[in-house]
Parts: C-alpha cells; sequence; structure tokens
C-alpha cells in the first residue's frame, strides 16, 4: 500500500502547480484552470484522509468542493466572457484600470 | 446497514428559508412578469429580509445544533443575522435609485443579494468547517457576479475579475486548511476539532498548525486584512456602489462570523500560535491602511476601502483580545459599522452623478451649501467612523481598545488609539470640501423615498449606538456567552 | 437642583445648531444670529440661576441622565458635576461667550458665510459646555474633542486665505499631538481605577502608586499642553489669529484654551499625588510665560502680540497649579477670560475700523477716532500689566506670591520678568496702535469709523468686568471670595492652600508685581512716546536678539527641517506611488513573462521541483516588488499574498 506522506506530498505539488500558474499565467482562463488545479489537490488530500482515518466524509467533502468548483466554473467564465465582450481579451495583465 | 435519517428542524433555519424563496420569487416575478419594476422587485426583497428578521427575532434565546452537527442555532449567528439582514436592507434601498440611474436595474441584483445574505447566514450559524465553507462559496459567488453587474462597464468587469480570481485562489487555501485539519482530527466539526486539536503532537501538530494558518489566510482575504487587503480598493471602486457598502459591511461581519466562532470557540487551545499572527494582522492593517488611505485624493469609494482595512485592524484587535468581552466588542463594532458604512456609501450614491467617473474629494466642494441635508448625515457617518463621540464609532472603538487592555494588549490598543487619532485627518478632509469650498456643479435631484429611508436608518443607528449602546452591548455580550459557553 | 435646567444649558445652543445648520442658508440666513445669540443668552441666564444656587444655597449636584457606556463591570454615564469650579467655569463660558456672540453681530455683518459662522461658534459652545460640566473624563473627552473640531472649523474659516486653511491644518495636527496624549492618559486611568467618573476615581487616587500617578498625569499634561498651547505645542495658536478676530477672543483667548488648565484643575487630586508631574507642569508653565512674553515683545501685527501674550498667560496659570495654588490659576483663568476677551475684541475693533488693517506699523494716534474702543482697550492693558486695582493684578500676584512661599525662587523669578515683559509689549501695543503720529495708509485714513453699538457694548461690559472682576473676588489676596468658593473643591484634598493672614513677604511681593508692571508701562512709555527713536536702534544693535523673537526663536523652522520636512517626503514618495506605478507594472510585467519563461522550462523537466524553485523564485522577485504595492494587476495582489502566507509559515517554523 502507498503510504498517506506519498499522497500528501502529490497533493501538496499539485497545489504548489496550481499556485505558480496563478502567479504567472496571463490568459484569465488559464488561471483559472490552475485554481482548478489547487482545488483538486485539496480533493486528493481530502480523499487520501479519508482513506487513511477510514472516515467517510472526507470522501463526501469532496463532492461537496466538486458541486462548489462547478459553479464557480460557471460564475467565473461569464465574468470572462464578459470581459471579453467589452475588450477582445482575457490578458490580466491589461487589465488595470483600477489602481492607486 | 442502516441509516440513521437526520433530524430536519425547518423552524430552526426559517430565516435562511425565508430569504431563499424571496430570492426564487424575485428570479421568477422577473422572468414571468414582463413590466415588473425594479422598485418592486426592492420592495418584495425588502418584504422578504423582513420577515427573515421576524423569525430572527422569533427563535431568539433557543440554542440546538441541528442538521448532524452542521447548523447551529444559538443567539450568536441569530444577532449576525440581524447585522446581515440589516446590511441586506440598507444596500437594497440604496440600490434603487443606483440601479435606474446605471440602467442596470435587472430583477436578479436582489436576488443575488439575498442569497448572498442567505450565505452569510449559514456562514454564522454553521458549527462544521463544510458548512462553513458552503455559506462562504454561496456568498463569494453572488458577490463575484454583484461586483460585475454593470457588464458594459470595464471597470465593474475588472472588479469583478480580480475579485473572482483573487477569491477563488483564497478559496484554495481556505480548502486545503480544512483539508489538514481535517486530517489531523479526522473530523470537520468544530466540536471534534476543539476536543482534538489541543492534544495533537509531532506530526498531527504540524497538520493542525498548517490549517489552522490556511484558515487564517482564507479569512484574512475575506476580511480583507493585510497583507490579504490589496484586492478591496480595486474591487470596491469598480463595483456599483451600494454593492461596495454590502462587501465592506455585511459580506465582512459574515467572514468574521466564521471567524469568531472558528477561533474563539474551536481553536482557542491554540491562541499561544494565532494570537502572534493575529496580532501581525492588526497591527499591519491598522498602519497600513491609514498610511494608503492618508494620501488617497483621486476617489472617495478608495478612500473608503483603505480605511475599511483600517476597521477590520480594530476588529481583528477586539477578536484577539477573547472572551466575552473581545467577542462582543466585535459584534458591537460590526453593528455599528455596518450603519456609519452603508451610511456613507448611500451619500456617495445620492452625489455621484451618472457612470460615477468623477468621485474625487473635489467633487463634493461646497456640497454643504446645495444638500446641507445629504452634507450633515455624510459628516455625521465620516466623524463616527473617525471615531468621534459620540457617535456609534466611538463607543464601538471604545469597547475593542477597553476589551484590548482588559486581554493586556496595550501595545496592540496604543497603535489603535494612535491611528484612530490619524484617521480623523483623512476623514476631515471629505468634510472640509463639503464645508470650506465653494459649492461645484452637482445635478440638482431629489433623492428617492427608498435613498432617504436608508439615509434616515444608518442616522439613527449611528446616532442611537452612540448614545444608548447599553442594551445592544449587553445582547453582543449574550451572543458571545452563548457561544463560549461562559 | 433641576437636572433638567442643568441639562438645557448645553441643550439649548445644540438645537440652534441643529437649526442654524439644516436652515440656515436656506431660511434664516442674515438671522440666523437671532438663534445663535439667543440660545446662547438663555444657558447663560440659566447658568447664572445655576451658579446662584452653588454660591448661596450650596447646592451640589452630581447628575446621572443615563449610563451611557457599559462594558462588563466599568460603565461610563452622560452625567453633569456641578460644583464651585463648574460653577465658575460655566460664568466665563457662558458670558464671555454671550459677549462675544453679540459682538459677532456687528463684526461679522454681511459675511457671505454668516450663517456658518454662528452655527460652528453655537457647536463650539456646546462642547466646551459638556467640557467643563462633565463629571467624567470620557464625557470630558466628548467636549475637548469638539471645541478642537471647532476650532479648526473657525480657524480656516476663510477658507480662501491659504494662510487660514494652513493655520487650520497647523493647529489640527498639533492638538492631534497632545489629543493622543489624553487619551492614552485616560485609557491609564480607567486600567488603573477601572473606572472614569471622577467621584470614583478621585477618593481613591491615594491608592495607586505613585509612578502610575505620575504616568497619568504627564500623559492628561501633554493633553492640556496640546489645548492650551505650551511649550513645545504652542506654535498653532499664533497662526490660528487667522480665523475672524470673534474667533480668535472666545476660542483661543478666553475658554478653549483654557480647557487645559481646567482639566488639570480638575485633575488636581491626581496631580497633587504626583509631584514629579507637579513640578514638570510648574516649570513649563513658568518656561512658556517667559518665553511668549518675549516674543511678544517684537512682534508687529497686533493679533500675534495677543496671541503670544495668550500662551504666556497660560503659562502662568499653568504655574499657579504646579506650585500647588490651583484656586489662583483659576481665577487667572477668570480673569484673563475678561481682559484678554476685551483686548481680543478691541483689537477686533481697531481691525474693523481700519478695514482689515493688523500690522501696527501702520497704525498710530487712533485715539481721537475711537473714542469707545481706546478707552476700554487701555483699561484691559491695565488689567493685563497687572496694575492695580485691575483685575490681573490680583490673580497674577497670588500665582507669584504662591510660588515664592513654595521656594520656587528660579521660576518666581521667570514670572516676574515675565511679567515686566507683559507691561512692556501691551503698551507698546497702546502707544503704536493710539497714540503718536498717524501711520495709517491714506486710502484707509478716511474711512476710520468706532465700530456699531452692537460691537462697543461687549467692550464696555468686558472693560468693567477687567476693572471689578479681580478686586471684588480676590480681595484680600488668598482669602477672597473666590478662595473661600473654591477653596470647597481645592481645600478637601489637601492641596496646600494658604490660608492666614497677609504678612510682610504678602506686601512685599505684591510690592515687586506692581513695581515691575509700572517699570514695563514706564519703559514702553519711554521707547515709544518719549524717545520713539530707541526701539530701532536697539534693534540694530542687538540684532542677533532681535531677529530671534522676531522670528520666534525658529521654532517653525525646527519643527519644519526636524518633523515637517521628512514627513512631506515620506508622503510625497507615496503620493508618487501613482507616477511610479506605471513603470513598475511594466517592469513587474516583464519581469513575470521572463520568470514564466524560466518556469515553463522548468515545468517539462522536474515538474515538483520546477514549481517548488518557481514558487521561490515568485517570492525573491516579489520580495523586489514588494513596495510597488497597488498597481491594479490582480496577479500581484496573488503574488502579495502568498508572500503573506510565507510570512506566516516561516513564522511557525521559527517558533
Amino acid at each position: 500500500m502507498v503510504p498517506l506522506s506519498h499522497y500528501l506530498i502529490v497533493s501538496a505539488a499539485l497545489f504548489a502547480i496550481g499556485v505558480a500558474g496563478v502567479l504567472v499565467r496571463r490568459n484569465a482562463i488559464i488561471i483559472f484552470l490552475s485554481i482548478e488545479i489547487m482545488l483538486n489537490a485539496v480533493n486528493l488530500t481530502f480523499v487520501a484522509f479519508s482513506r487513511f482515518l477510514d472516515s467517510l466524509s472526507g470522501q463526501i467533502i469532496v463532492f461537496f468542493v466538486m458541486t462548489v468548483a462547478a459553479a464557480e466554473a460557471a460564475v467565473g467564465l461569464a465574468i470572462i466572457v464578459s470581459i471579453y465582450r467589452n475588450r477582445e481579451s482575457v490578458d490580466v495583465d491589461r487589465v488595470n484600470l483600477l489602481k492607486g | 446497514m442502516n441509516f440513521v435519517l437526520p433530524e430536519i428542524d425547518l423552524g430552526a433555519i426559517a430565516p435562511q428559508l425565508w430569504l431563499t424563496a424571496t430570492a426564487i420569487l424575485v428570479l421568477m416575478v422577473q422572468a414571468f412578469v414582463p413590466l415588473v419594476t425594479s422598485r418592486s422587485l426592492a420592495l418584495l426583497s425588502i418584504i422578504g429580509s423582513l420577515l427573515s428578521l421576524v423569525a430572527t427575532l422569533g427563535l431568539w434565546g433557543q440554542e440546538a445544533v441541528l442538521f448532524s452537527g452542521m447548523i447551529a442555532l444559538d443567539t450568536f449567528s441569530l444577532f449576525f443575522n440581524v447585522v446581515f439582514l440589516l446590511g441586506a436592507i440598507l444596500t437594497v434601498l440604496i440600490s434603487v435609485e443606483y440601479l435606474e440611474r446605471e440602467q442596470i436595474a435587472h430583477g436578479e441584483y436582489f436576488a443575488l443579494v439575498l442569497f448572498a445574505t442567505v450565505g452569510m447566514m449559514i456562514m454564522a450559524a454553521g458549527v462544521d468547517l463544510i458548512a462553513i465553507f458552503i455559506g462562504l462559496e454561496i456568498l463569494s459567488l453572488s458577490l463575484y457576479v454583484l461586483a460585475g453587474f454593470m457588464r458594459q462597464v470595464l471597470r465593474s468587469n475588472e472588479s469583478a475579475m480580480k475579485y473572482f480570481l483573487l477569491g477563488a485562489f483564497a478559496t484554495g487555501f481556505f480548502l486545503y486548511g480544512i483539508a489538514l485539519l481535517y486530517g489531523a482530527t479526522g473530523s470537520t466539526n468544530l466540536d471534534r476539532i476543539f476536543l482534538i486539536a489541543g492534544e495533537r503532537g509531532g506530526w498531527g501538530n504540524v497538520l493542525v498548525m498548517g490549517g489552522m494558518g490556511l484558515l487564517l489566510v482564507g479569512f484574512g482575504f475575506k476580511v480583507a486584512s493585510v497583507p490579504f487587503h490589496m484586492w478591496t480598493p480595486d474591487v470596491y471602486e469598480g463595483a456599483p456602489t451600494p454593492i461596495s457598502a454590502f462587501m465592506s459591511t455585511a459580506a465582512k461581519a459574515g467572514a468574521f462570523a466564521a471567524f469568531v466562532r472558528v477561533f474563539l470557540y474551536s481553536l482557542p487551545g491554540l491562541a499561544a500560535s494565532w494570537a502572534p499572527l493575529l496580532a501581525g494582522m492588526a497591527v499591519l492593517s491598522m498602519v497600513v491602511g491609514t498610511l494608503l488611505a492618508l494620501v488617497q485624493r483621486r476617489n472617495i469609494k478608495r478612500l473608503l476601502a483603505y480605511s475599511s482595512i483600517v476597521h477590520v485592524g480594530y476588529l481583528l484587535l477586539g477578536l484577539l483580545s477573547g472572551g466575552t468581552e473581545g467577542g462582543a466588542s466585535v459584534l458591537f463594532y460590526l453593528l455599528a459599522y455596518t450603519f456609519m458604512q452603508v451610511g456613507a456609501f448611500a451619500v456617495v450614491v445620492y452625489l455621484g452623478g451618472q457612470g460615477e467617473d468623477d468621485l474625487s474629494l473635489a467633487r463634493f466642494s461646497g456640497v454643504a451649501v446645495r444638500h446641507p441635508v445629504a452634507a450633515l448625515a455624510f459628516s455625521l457617518f465620516l466623524l463616527s467612523l473617525a471615531g468621534i463621540p459620540p457617535t456609534a464609532g466611538f463607543v464601538g472603538k471604545f469597547y475593542i481598545f477597553s476589551a484590548a487592555i482588559q486581554a493586556g494588549h496595550i501595545g496592540l490598543a496604543v497603535v489603535g488609539v494612535l491611528t484612530s487619532v490619524v484617521s480623523l485627518y483623512y476623514y476631515l478632509g471629505v468634510i472640509v470640501f463639503m464645508y470650506m469650498r465653494d459649492p461645484v456643479d452637482l445635478p440638482e435631484r431629489r433623492p428617492s423615498a427608498a435613498l432617504v429611508t436608508a439615509l434616515a436608518l444608518a442616522v439613527a443607528g449611528t446616532v442611537e449606538m452612540g448614545l444608548f449602546p447599553g442594551s445592544l452591548l449587553d445582547l453582543a455580550q449574550q451572543s458571545v456567552a452563548s457561544l463560549l459557553g461562559s | 437642583m433641576s437636572p433638567f435646567i442643568v441639562a438645557l444649558i448645553p441643550l439649548l445652543p445644540a438645537l440652534a445648531v441643529l437649526v442654524n445648520g439644516l436652515l440656515g442658508f436656506r431660511v434664516l440666513k442674515e438671522k440666523a444670529h437671532r438663534l445663535g445669540v439667543g440660545s446662547v443668552a438663555l444657558s447663560f441666564l440659566l447658568s447664572l440661576w445655576v451658579i446662584w444656587q452653588v454660591a448661596f444655597a450650596g447646592a451640589r449636584a452630581d447628575l446621572v441622565f443615563y449610563e451611557w457606556v457599559v462594558a462588563g463591570n466599568f460603565s461610563v454615564s452622560i452625567g453633569f458635576l456641578i460644583d464651585p469650579l463648574t460653577a465658575v467655569m460655566l460664568f466665563v463660558v457662558t458670558g464671555v461667550g454671550l459677549l462675544v456672540h453679540i459682538y459677532s453681530i456687528g463684526y461679522m455683518h454681511g459675511d457671505p458665510g454668516y450663517p456658518r459662522f454662528f452655527t460652528y461658534m453655537n457647536l463650539f459652545m456646546v462642547s466646551m459646555l459638556l467640557l467643563v460640566m462633565a463629571n467624567n473624563y470620557l464625557l470630558l473627552f466628548v467636549g475637548w474633542e469638539g471645541v478642537g473640531l471647532c476650532s479648526y472649523l473657525l480657524i480656516g474659516y476663510w477658507y480662501e486665505k491659504k494662510s487660514a486653511s494652513d493655520a487650520g491644518k497647523k493647529a489640527f495636527i498639533v492638538n492631534r499631538i497632545g489629543d493622543a496624549g489624553f487619551l492614552l492618559g485616560v485609557f491609564l486611568v480607567f486600567m488603573t481605577f477601572g473606572s472614569l467618573d471622577f467621584r470614583e476615581v478621585f477618593p481613591r487616587a491615594d491608592q495607586a502608586a505613585v509612578g502610575v500617578l505620575t504616568a497619568i498625569t504627564l500623559l492628561l499634561f501633554v493633553g492640556a499642553v496640546g489645548k492650551s498651547a505650551q511649550l513645545p505645542l504652542h506654535v498653532w495658536l499664533p497662526d490660528a489669529m487667522e480665523g475672524p478676530t470673534p474667533v480668535s477672543a472666545l476660542i483661543h483667548a478666553a475658554t478653549m484654551v483654557t480647557a487645559g488648565v481646567y482639566m488639570v484643575a480638575r485633575s488636581h487630586v491626581l496631580f497633587s499625588l504626583a509631584p514629579v508631574s507637579l513640578q514638570v507642569v510648574a516649570a513649563v508653565g513658568a518656561l512658556t510665560a517667559i518665553f511668549s512674553a518675549s516674543i511678544g515683545l517684537v512682534q508687529n501685527d497686533i493679533k500675534r502680540v495677543m496671541a503670544y501674550s495668550t500662551v504666556s498667560q497660560l503659562g502662568y496659570m499653568f504655574f499657579g497649579l504646579g506650585v500647588g495654588a490651583y484656586a489662583a490659576g483659576i481665577f487667572h483663568l477668570m480673569t484673563h477670560a475678561f481682559f484678554k476677551g476685551l483686548l481680543f475684541l478691541g483689537a477686533g475693533s481697531v481691525i474693523h475700523a481700519l478695514a482689515g488693517e493688523q500690522d501696527m506699523r501702520r497704525m498710530g494716534g487712533l485715539r481721537s477716532h475711537l473714542p469707545v474702543t481706546a478707552p476700554t482697550l487701555y483699561v484691559a492693558s491695565l488689567a493685563l500689566a497687572g496694575i492695580p486695582p485691575f483685575a490681573g493684578f490680583w490673580s497674577k500676584d497670588e500665582i507669584l506670591g504662591a510660588a515664592f512661599k513654595e521656594g520656587q525662587y528660579l521660576l518666581w523669578a521667570l514670572g516676574v520678568v515675565a511679567a515686566f515683559m507683559t507691561a512692556f509689549y501691551v503698551f507698546r501695543m497702546i502707544y503704536m496702535t493710539f497714540y503718536g503720529e498717524s501711520r495709517v495708509e491714506r486710502e484707509r485714513a478716511h474711512h476710520i469709523h468706532e465700530s456699531p453699538r452692537v460691537m462697543t457694548w461687549p467692550l464696555i461690559l468686558l472693560a468693567a468686568l477687567s476693572t471689578v472682576g479681580g478686586i471684588i473676588p480676590g480681595f484680600p489676596p488668598e482669602g477672597g471670595l473666590i478662595h473661600g468658593f473654591l477653596g470647597q473643591v481645592f481645600a478637601s484634598h489637601g492641596a496646600p492652600e494658604a490660608q492666614h493672614g497677609l504678612e510682610l513677604v504678602d506686601y512685599g511681593l505684591m510690592g515687586v508685581s506692581v513695581a515691575v508692571g509700572l517699570a514695563g508701562w514706564g519703559l514702553a512709555r519711554f521707547f515709544y512716546i518719549s524717545r520713539p527713536e530707541i526701539p530701532g536702534a536697539l534693534a540694530r544693535r542687538f540684532s542677533f536678539v532681535y531677529r530671534l523673537l522676531l522670528n520666534k526663536y525658529w521654532v517653525d523652522e525646527i519643527y519644519a527641517a526636524l518633523v515637517v520636512n521628512p514627513l512631506l517626503r515620506l508622503g510625497r514618495s507615496l503620493r508618487n506611488f501613482d507616477e511610479r506605478v506605471i513603470d513598475g507594472a511594466v517592469n513587474g510585467v516583464s519581469f513575470l513573462t521572463v520568470l514564466w519563461g524560466r518556469i515553463s522550462d522548468l515545468f517539462d523537466r522536474f515538474t515538483v521541483d520546477g514549481a517548488v524553485n518557481g514558487a521561490g523564485a515568485v517570492v525573491r522577485g516579489g520580495a523586489r516588488n514588494f513596495r510597488r504595492l497597488q498597481t491594479g494587476f490582480a496577479q500581484n495582489y496573488a503574488l502579495a499574498m502568498l508572500l503573506g502566507i510565507f510570512v506566516i509559515a516561516s513564522l511557525y517554523l521559527l517558533f
């Protein structure tokens, strides 16, 4: 059996990848997908703990997270679409009317 | 395998249900009654909120934990329900005129405000991290949409996108924190975490600490505390003004409700670990917010955003002080802050012209001559925010600082006193423009009845809490006592 | 004593504020004074009734209207304390306040902001009354903040003048320094005694450690130093003369600036138990007295002479309090309110007559043109110079006498020298203004006229008070009516208030006081009437001293170099954010792009390692860009968050 720590390291790594993606990519959609990677890294953690602790609730939580992530995707993509309609670009580094 | 059906007591979540039903009704009416005006939808929303308020007051005094340990019914959550509903009602009232002026009067707006309020209520009542998370997301998703509600306006688009990307980013950390706590304690229930978190050693300790720290990040983002504050001015500036008011008051109160519950109720055993962090966040919020507010002259909404960061610093100070006194001071301050901050934004809504392309301080020149009532009300709110007696803001700050002193955080209280002494400078700057500059041409308009009602409510609240704070503070103390079981 | 009537004293002007504030510009306009003056007149009458009750019926009251702030086992009430000290202050505030309000009807006539002026003045009255009537420190602080706010608004009343709005800002900032000290002192009182009520704190004062009491009193005194313009926070008061003259008379001479004196006198129980603080109060007072009197010697702006004189006289009051002569300090506060209020109103009348001229070098020979102003100002000057039997003599002499008998010989000597200077500068003012050749500019000279009666009557009444306001309550020295009256407040707490007959030393000290007063007067007469060429010659001969005094010891310049400029520089660099942000953003983007290229390289090869390294690089790069805060780029904000997380994490690892 694969020990718990392996799962945790992989999910931590996935989470870090997500964070790095958020920080360095310019395209809003890619950034958003990086956030999804972060959420799924968390899901992996939940499932691993759930198995390790022999407690079902961790897996139930994952369903909640997935649902929330889906809702987030709907809202997020809508926001990105409306920005695209107005300025025909989804590059976050061109979006800085508001500052100071 | 036998299933035990969880006990379902819908009466206990009647406030949430009333709001949800109203929100759905608003959506339906908007969809199926083609000629309905936004005013009647606003009225509908307010009736729903009042029903929810009645339900909240009807539940007062009851205590129970329901839905398999997910939702608690206690005075603490009910007190917060009142704060949220008040914020929502005020927001709806100041929205009517704004929506018509900006030509974005769609029914979804009110439904989203109500849904966001439901989310806050769930956050305040949640005794399981998952319930809190769900509440947080209901709140956040509604706010993402509301921030970008002016779809044709680039500023609003930008505000929504920044809020969404950073909010989702913070959610990731928050969720990771829950996962680590779950791993350490085998549960997401606050009671179980309370029992187990204190006595873990070694590896489990690392998980608990990590989880707690990440939760701190999530809450820090939601309440806009330094160093997780940077989105605040941009988002407040771009969002529709009533939504800025809503975000800076009710939404912040929602985050603080969960913040207080998790840290004072569930993790007090770890206070030695989180207290220094919270202290650092509080000091940074007070100092950085003050510095940024001092140099902000371009946009009143940004000024209010930066100053809201300072207020978060005060609230964190109250939270840090802990116990019944500290918790009660947070509750009291949140209520007071709702009145004065929404009031201030209401005046901004009233005086900002269509499109709000100029909200610089210079726009408020000589307002006192043309709109003496608005100027007087605005001065009252600003002086209250600055903590000038005898207003709500003064009493609130006084409670927080005295709780901090009693808890031994004298240095922090001194920082608080000093920043509030300095804060009068930038608030008074606005008043000086209103009273001591020659008037500029503002469009002559009569405020709508809704706006006048909102202003009157906010003025009444600010003055009432300033002059007669006793009974409300008692309520706040009872609420926190019901939470901490003392 | 009926609580209702007591409550009406501040409530009536408060009502006038509301009505004038809302309807002033639209409805009342040039009739705004009816409410403003009427309400103050009514509260003056009510005050007289209260004073009568206190003085002749022996009434004392600690009226609690309701519990205001309740936190746990501690509560603060809204309540008024009525005792002889409050009664004296009520008389000064409402009496002088009423006269100044009446005077303002004439002085402010035709000003476009007429209703605004009366709104602010009434708001000031409300706050000042709260301050002197409060029965606890918190309510006192309410008034304290209120008078500061009104002072700021009224100094900058003529906001189109840049100097006026700058002066307002300066007063505000300097006062906030004092307020911070005061507020911390109040918190320390609360921590020590668990209460802020005077009746709770004072009886238990001796239970606290001397060190704590010293800290409390010193912090409270910082507040007093700011509010009452003592060294080293005196710089705002002379600039505050940019406000309308009635404001200078009421707020910056008679009442608000004395709030610090009142507060220290009210807290005399605490101060008496902290000898170090008392010594500090005495020293600061005496030094301020001589310091600003010396500046007053050479100023040419008539209102600035008054301003430095006020600072100096406030120094005397603190000096008196500091040597334990509390009643004498308050006595001087009262007489000073009469004659300094009169001096300002008279100066206002002169300025009014000369259509705004304030420079004494362009006055002279006005005596015949101003038949009421000139003699009343003369009376006020006699009172200020300490010539018996005018009011100032009795109170000032008592302060000096108390200092001498307390063994504070050095401070006493400073006070005597300052008294000499005082007599000199005030008669210099009289001679430069009213005597000699007219130096008035031609076009102004035709329009010189005495002020209307609504302005001269207050002058006459104040002149009467300046004449008899000292001898009636203050004779015989240290045994007069006012001592019997105030002694009930101060004596009960063991303040050393000598009760004995007049001895030889008293007559000797009195003789010294009279002598220096007359000497200053005579010297001024010699310089400015007999030998007008001497002052110029002296100024040339001792040009360094002259410039030192003329430039007020360069205190403003020193503050500018040490405090203001560094702050301005900081502020400017913060303001440059906006400009720098643009190139900062460009740099930031290119930096992130380069970084991204590097990281995507690593992604392909060692995904996990790359992410970890990349995160490290981002953090390092982020640290470089951290200063460019609000760039408007979402990713920079995310970076800042991440940085916060790393700080938290490293804190964990460290501890």
